[in-house]
This record gives structure tokens, sequence and C-alpha cells, in this order.
């Protein structure tokens, strides 16, 4: 077989250039290299923007788990500058695998709230979502309801939700903890797992259509997905359409929230740019666009929610430190396996 | 061939005969290379699993193991079933029948090898879910308002990942099952016809029997499909086994006992080798009919015709015409055909390249892994063997993080030797580039392309070796113009089969890609984690466009077999 011999042999060369090819693997002047949990659909945007305002080029890399894992092990030759992502405890993770370096920008601590950043400066949040209720508009009178009450058998057979597995509902849960103990919590996730209208499974999208096609009365989603279907997805809005957004509350009035974050990769070969980057996120423009692309809570004060977003009323962030979030974080885990939530 | 040659080495053992001792020592220093390649990331796991937390396991035993045995158990009992069922009968259908529609089946019955599990599922929920379409028509049509009113089989459910995971992975049955149909010698059905034998009875008797062995092989590896799956049992709400390695590592915190379960995988994963081995052990018995035509087909008309029609629509319906169609419906309705976003060509450029140069890669070690095996038949070769095709049974994910730390420690060796002479720090060459998804693809697919090499092996005669010696040959001649030629077909079904599985593979592309690289599967992954996977349609689409040629090929050649039994190897 010489012709295809030949054939195999001159692919083999071009692609052994092509996938060789350093360009990427190398630390370059004027670039910064981004691994995040956010989909790279979602914050290409910012990053376009940046690149705009700054001419520092972006490079991303976006996963959905192992990232930290994938930083400790290239260890000094790494070329993340910046982790990426949601979520209280990955954050935190990020900070005990020691892949992260304290980020040293005194202009930020006077516009991010002492909650909403590391004490040392490891990990800054940029945003902020809510875990809310999309309640039935037809079947649901209620404005107001308690975390507590989703396990009043007075929904029983009504609710729906994601996994409980799911890190969205490990930070409610590790919340929950966090707040009553454990035991509280057990007796409070019964409850929730007695009142479910089926199995865990989907996306909060899901649960939305669900309720939407009368499955259920009560859905458990972030407040995003919501004002995203209503603002921007026409095929889905009748599923907003057919629900209404309750902000609910913990027994002492806040509401629960989990943030997306930065961490200042520990061999950042891109320190300087990486610095410029973190600082853009936390800026107005970038928090602006949090607001109104990714219908998310900035952090920064004196931003604006979206319109949609503040449509579901006014948000009163539960107070506990997001530290003991992240703590509870393997005990909620727990839980959820012993009252075989998922199963 | 005789039967004493068919132990456990396989036939290839009775062929050792004098060989040059340092031809001998580099085809045993090849498999244990191979061997280490396998085995570097799980040896990097199983350090993971050492340091493991005790305490995780009364807990992980009492609550969360249980469940998840019992699950997967099923999961995988209830894939086999409609797989052998779907994959056997229509192959036997289209190998012995003529029925009307047959000759544009034959085309469209492997054609779900190209669609990704997870998307099937997506799909699946989009369509049968409360909301979807069929529910929604109903609850129009009788007046119910709730859930609670009717009953409707949940998709998202154990029968529901059955069903969806069955019906897109039936294909591998499907071709060792049709394989096996179109080697058997017309002269024994044609024999058990003119005996007055019914339909049935050659089926019972005669096409079981012979086609046991594919089944077992296409079972085999529809099942380890199964056990990696991650996307769709956990949309469908699944509690796998897969699944749980994930939870314990990133919600139980604990990475040390996810590597442990993934090792306890292994067992299970090495079970249905185990069977994948054994099926092919069986065949040797039945290769060497000397009439090895086809058997003529018989011409269904009528009733039966339709019948035959519908059986092979049912399985071609559910696992290619719905999700096709589905995605085609949202692609055009989207307007991401209309507005078609240019990144994909890349991304579609990117993930061919990277396939195919896998392909290549895989089975050039899978020529290299098995042929040590003929030429030194020992229980050490054979062992290098077996840890070669156990990159299979570990979940896509688990691997990725295992090749992590033996890519960058030769990186590191790399960057070393550059300082050492006078060169700067050159980076991670291989784990920051695609080099990285090339290693995780050889490990992950390898051990398709030894199967079908060995496959290929058994029917190349022995006597062939042998002659091939007297009349002077040396080693390398035999394996460049003997064993090559004749395993020309082997290889290019194995390239084929692993060229679609690259297509589609997408927790190692996630995990281990360089910066700013794209393959199609991780461009529909970014949409289908935000909940919105019907934008990732026309990419979908793609996939299963390029994965379509090779299918198309490898249809080609089955239904041009030629009256030499060596082509349907390449099903095997």
């Amino acid at each position: 077989m010489p012709s295809t011999f030949n054939a195999v042999a001159r692919f083999a060369i071009v692609a052994i250039v092509a996938i060789v090819a350093p360009g990427d693997a190398l630390a370059q002047s004027n670039e910064v290299n981004v691994y995040t949990y956010r989909e790279s659909k979602l914050i290409q945007p910012l990053f376009e923007a940046f690149s705009k305002d700054t001419g520092i080029k972006v490079n991303v890399i976006s996963a959905s788990s192992g990232l930290e894992q994938r930083i400790s092990t290239e260890g000094a030759n790494s070329p993340a500058d910046v982790l990426l992502t949601v979520d209280i405890g990955r954050l935190e993770d990020a900070v005990k695998a020691g892949i992260s370096q304290p980020i040293v920008l005194p202009a930020l601590d006077k516009v991010v709230p002492a909650q909403y950043r590391d004490p040392e400066g490891h990990w800054y949040a940029i945003s902020m979502r809510a875990r809310v209720i999309y309640a039935s508009k037809d079947r649901v009178t209620q404005t107001a309801i308690t975390y507590d009450e989703l396990a009043d058998p007075k929904w029983k057979g009504k609710i729906c939700i994601r996994s409980g597995q799911h890190i969205y509902n490990n930070a409610l849960f590790a919340a929950y903890i966090a707040k009553h103990g454990e035991a509280k919590a057990e007796q409070w996730l019964r409850g929730l797992k007695a009142n479910l209208a089926q199995k865990p499974s989907g996306g909060d999208r899901e649960t939305a259509r669900d309720v939407a096609a009368g499955k259920c009365d009560l859905g458990i989603g972030n407040t995003y997905y919501w004002a995203l279907m209503m603002d921007k997805e026409t095929d889905r809005k009748p599923w907003a359409e057919a629900t209404k957004v309750i902000l609910p509350t913990f027994a002492d009035g806040g509401t629960h929230v989990n943030v997306s974050g930065v961490v200042l990769a520990k061999h950042a070969p891109n320190k300087a740019n990486a610095m410029k980057l973190i600082e853009w996120l936390a800026g107005e423009k970038a928090q602006h666009m949090h607001a109104d692309l990714n219908y998310e809570y900035p952090v920064r004060s004196g931003i604006a929610t979206n319109p949609t977003i503040a449509g579901y009323g006014t948000l009163k962030p539960d107070t506990l430190a997001l530290s003991k979030i992240a703590d509870s974080k393997k005990a909620a885990a727990a839980l959820v396996d012993k009252v075989g939530f998922d199963n | 061939m005789n039967l004493s040659q068919t132990h456990s080495y396989g036939p290839a053992l009775g062929g050792a005969v004098s060989l040059f001792p340092a031809v001998k020592l580099l085809a045993v220093l090849i498999a244990v290379a191979i061997a280490a390649l396998v085995a570097f990331p799980l040896v990097s796991l199983a350090r993971l699993a050492a340091i493991g937390d005790a305490d995780l396991w009364p807990h992980l035993s009492a609550y969360v193991l249980p469940v998840a045995l019992l699950q997967t158990t099923l999961l995988l009992l209830g894939v086999a079933a409609i797989t052998s069922v779907a994959g056997v009968s229509t192959a036997w259908l289209v190998s012995t029948y003529q029925f009307p529609g047959r000759n544009i089946l034959v085309w469209m019955l492997p054609m779900p090898l190209a669609i990704p599990t997870y998307i099937a599922a997506y799909v699946y929920v989009d369509i049968l879910d409360a909301a979807g379409p069929l529910q929604t028509a109903l609850r129009a049509l009788f007046g119910w308002r709730t859930g609670a009113e009717y009953w409707f089989p949940p998709i998202r459910s154990l029968g529901g990942a059955v069903f969806v995971i069955g019906f897109v992975l039936y294909p591998y049955v499907y071709f060792a099952a049709r394989a096996m149909f179109q080697m058997q010698s017309a002269g024994l059905t044609d024999a058990a016809r003119t005996l007055g034998a019914r339909p049935w009875q050659l089926v019972r008797d005669i096409s079981l029997p012979l086609a046991r062995p594919a089944l077992a092989v296409g079972v085999a590896l529809a099942l380890l499909e199964t056990l990696n799956d991650i996307g769709a049992s956990e949309y469908l709400g699944v509690q796998t086994l897969t699944l749980s390695v994930f939870t314990t590592w990133l919600n139980r915190g604990s990475l040390g006992g996810a590597a442990q379960i993934s090792l306890a995988m292994l067992a299970l994963a090495a079970g249905l080798i185990a069977l994948e081995r054994y099926g092919r052990r069986r065949q040797g018995h039945q290769s060497d009919g000397q009439d090895s035509r086809m058997a003529s087909r018989v011409v269904l008309s009528g009733g039966w015709g339709r019948l035959a029609t519908l059986t092979c629509l049912v399985p071609v319906t559910f696992g290619f015409l719905v999700p096709a169609g589905f995605l085609l419906r949202e692609a055009i309705l989207r307007g991401l055909v209309a507005g078609f976003d240019h990144d994909l060509l890349r991304h579609t450029a990117t993930t061919f390249v990277l396939a195919v140069c896998a392909s290549l890669v895989v089975v050039l070690l899978g020529i290299a892994a098995a042929l040590p095996l003929r030429l030194v038949p020992r229980p050490f070769v054979l062992a290098c063997l077996a840890v070669a095709t156990m990159g299979y049974a570990v979940p896509g994910t688990v691997l990725a993080l295992g090749l992590l730390s033996p890519l960058v420690a030769v990186d590191e060796a790399i960057n070393w030797l550059s300082m050492r002479a006078g060169g700067a720090q050159v980076g991670l060459v291989l784990a920051g580039s695609s080099v990285a998804l090339i290693v995780a693809y050889t490990v992950r697919f390898l051990s398709i392309s030894i199967g079908f090499v060995q496959a290929g092996l058994t029917r190349v005669s022995t006597d062939f070796d042998d002659v091939a010696r007297l009349l002077g040959a040396g080693p390398l001649t035999l394996v460049r113009s003997v064993h090559l030629p004749l395993l020309r077909p082997a290889l290019w079904g194995a390239a084929l089969l692993v060229f679609v599985d690259c297509l589609k593979e997408l927790p190692m592309t996630l995990l281990l890609r360089p910066l700013n690289v794209e393959t199609l599967s991780t461009y529909i992954y970014q949409f289908a984690t935000r909940g919105s996977f019907e934008e990732g349609a026309l990419a979908a689409l793609l996939i299963v466009a390029v994965g379509i040629l090779p299918i198309v090929w490898l249809v080609r050649q089955a239904e041009t077999v030629p009256a030499t039994s060596e082509v349907p190897t390449v099903f095997q």
C-alpha cells in the first residue's frame, strides 16, 4: 500500500506540526491564560471587551471538573494565570489545593464588600446568584416562602429540583447545615425529599419546564435562568411566563446566594496581566455586563441589577460567611446520600 | 487449524517456530512499552487511591455503593438486552432475507454509532418529558392539567436510560453479528433448508449458535461504553457507579475515594473484557469453513416482508432518525444554519485532525501490541497485552486525571534537558499541547484496535507463518508481507471505529485540551451545561456527518464481501 502509506505519512507530518505548535503552550508577553468552569460562551463577551480595552489577548480552557488538579499537577510550568469558577466551595477548594496566591489590589477591597472576598485575598467574587423558587402562577397563591417551608407536607408531590449533589443544591444544603446544624438539616432534607414530584434530575431549566407543564407546583432554580428564558429565549418564554419567581428566605430573613469568583494562580506566568483582568472583571463596565448579559447580581456596590432580576423583589442576601458554607459542603453531600435524596 | 491450537493463548501459539532471539527480545520490549503506556495513568490512579481516606468507606458502603451497584447492574442488563435483540435480529434479517426497504436499511442500521449517547438523552427528554410535544398533546386531548392526573413512562429514569443508551449502542452488536451471519457458510443453511428446516429452526440451531461469539464481543463493547457514560445517565437521574466516582471526588471531597471506586470498577470492566475474549476464542472453530461464499438471501414479501421491514425500522428510528431529525429541526428553526457560526469550521477541522491522528496511532500501536504475542507466545506477553486493553475500562475524566502526572513528568524531563543543553524552558510540550489528547485517546481506545488485530490474526492461519519461514522469510518480512496485508480489512475497521469514538469523546477532551482548542463535543457541551443543548444542534449534526463517512465505508465493504473469509474480520 505505498500510496496509502505516502498519504498517511504526509498527513502525519502536517498533523504533528499543527499539534505540537507551541504557540498556546507558552506564556506570551501580552496575553493572559484563563482556566474556567464558567462556560466560555457566557464569558467570551467579557473577555472580548477586556481585550478591546487593554490589548491583552485572553486564552481560555473551559471544563466542568478537574481544573484545580490540572493546575496543581502542571506545577511550576503551568500556563494558568487565572482560575474562574462558580461556587464558593470550589473557590475554597482551589485555595486549599495550594494553587492560588494572594491578589493584592487595595482598590478592589474598597468596592467589593468583605463578604464577597477572601480575608487574605486568595479569591474575589465577581458576581452573585440566588437560589430561588419558580412557582406556578396558576396553582400557587403564596407570594412569600421560606426554605423551611419546602419541607412542609402541604407541598407533598409538588416540588421539582435537580440532583441534590449538584453544586447549586450542595451549597444551599450546606448553608442550611451551617445555620441550623446537621440534625435539623437532616429532618428538613427528608421533608423536602418527601415532597418531590419526581426523582431529582435534569437542570434548572427543566425544573421550570416541569412547573410550566404541571408536573409540579414549585421548582428550585437559580435567578438568572428564569430571566434568560423570559428575555432572551423565545421558545422557552412560556415556561417563564407560567411561573413567578419568589425569593425564599431562611428563618432569619436572608436568601441563599452563591458567587462566581476568581483565583490568581500560584505560578501565573503573566501575573501583571492577570491582575489587570481581575481588576477589570470587578470594574464598572464588567459588572454592568454581568448584570445585563448574564443576569447576575453585581458584587460591586453601586451597580444596578438588571430590571428583570430586580422584578423578583429586593434581594436580601444571607449574611452567613461564605467560607462557612464551604466548610459544610462535605456534610451536605453526605446528608444527601444518607436521606437517599437522589434515589 | 485443529482444536488443540485453540487454547487460552489463541491459536497463534502453535506458530512459534524458530525466531532470531534479537527479534523476540524486541517484540517483548515493544509489548512491555505499550503496556507501560497504559499502565502509567493506572498507576497514578492507584497512587491516588492509596492516599484515599478510609473513613469514607463506611458511608459509601452504607448509602452510596448499594444503590450505584444495583442501578449500574440493571442499566447494563437492560442495555445488553436491547443491544443484543436489536443488533442480532436486524443483522440476521438483512443478511438472510431480501425484503422491502432492505437495501436502504442496510445503510441506516449502523448510523446510531455517530450519535453521542448524551445527545440522544437530551433529545428524548425534550420530546418525551412532561412539557414535550407528546405529553402536551395528550393533556390537550384529555383535558388533564397537572402531572398528577395521568401516568406517562418517565424518560428521566433507569428505564429511560436503558432505552436511550440501548438504541444508540446496538450497532456494536449489529456489526459483529452481521459479519458472523455473512460468513456462515451457505452450505450449512442451504443443507438445513433442503432438509425442510423452518426459518426459526435455522435461527435457533444454526445462526444463533454461530453468532454467539459475535454477540459476546458486540455486547461487551456496548457495555463498556455504557459503563463509562456519564452525560446521559446523570441527565436522566440514574445513580451509576461512574456518577458516584464524580460525586465522591467533587462533593464528598475525596479524590482518593473516587480513585478507589474507579479501581473497583476495573474489575467489572475486566469481566466484560473477559467475556469478549471468551467470545472471540470460540470464533476459531468456525472460521475454517471451506465454503465461505455468502448464503443467498431469501425473498420475503407480503406480511412477513413488512414485519421484517418494521423490525429493522424500529432501532433505526429510535437510534438515529429521531435524534438526527430533532437536531436538524432545531438547527434550522434556531437559525443555526443561516447564522452559521464560523468558529464551527475550525472546530470541525480540529476534531477531524485529532481523530485521524489518534486513529493512526491507535492502529499502529494495536498492531505493535498484538503481534508480539504471535511471535513470542508466552504468558508474560499475554499479560502485557491484557494491561494494554485496560484503558477502555476507566471513566474518561479519571483516566485524564491519571494521565496528567506522567505527561507533566515527561515535560519536566524535557525542560531539564533543554536547560542543561543551554536552552530555555520550553513549557509543557506534551501536557500543554494536543499531544496530551492523542495520548489520552490512544490509551482509551487501544483495546479496540488490539481486539480487531487479534481477531484478524486468528483468521491468518499459522500455516502461513510456517510456509513463509520455510521459504526463508525473516520475521519482519513475515509481518510485512503476510500479516499486514491479510490484516488490512481489520485495521481499517479498527481505525474507523476509533475515529468515530474520538469524534464523540467528551470527558477527556474537556479536561486535557490546550488553551483555545475546542472540538465539536466540547463546543456542544458548553451549551448543554447551560441547559440549552439545542444551540449546539448544528455541531452535533457535524459530528454525525463526519462520523457517517467511515460508517458508509464499512457498509460498502460488507455489502461487497468477496468470497474470501478475510474481509468480515473487519467487524469483529
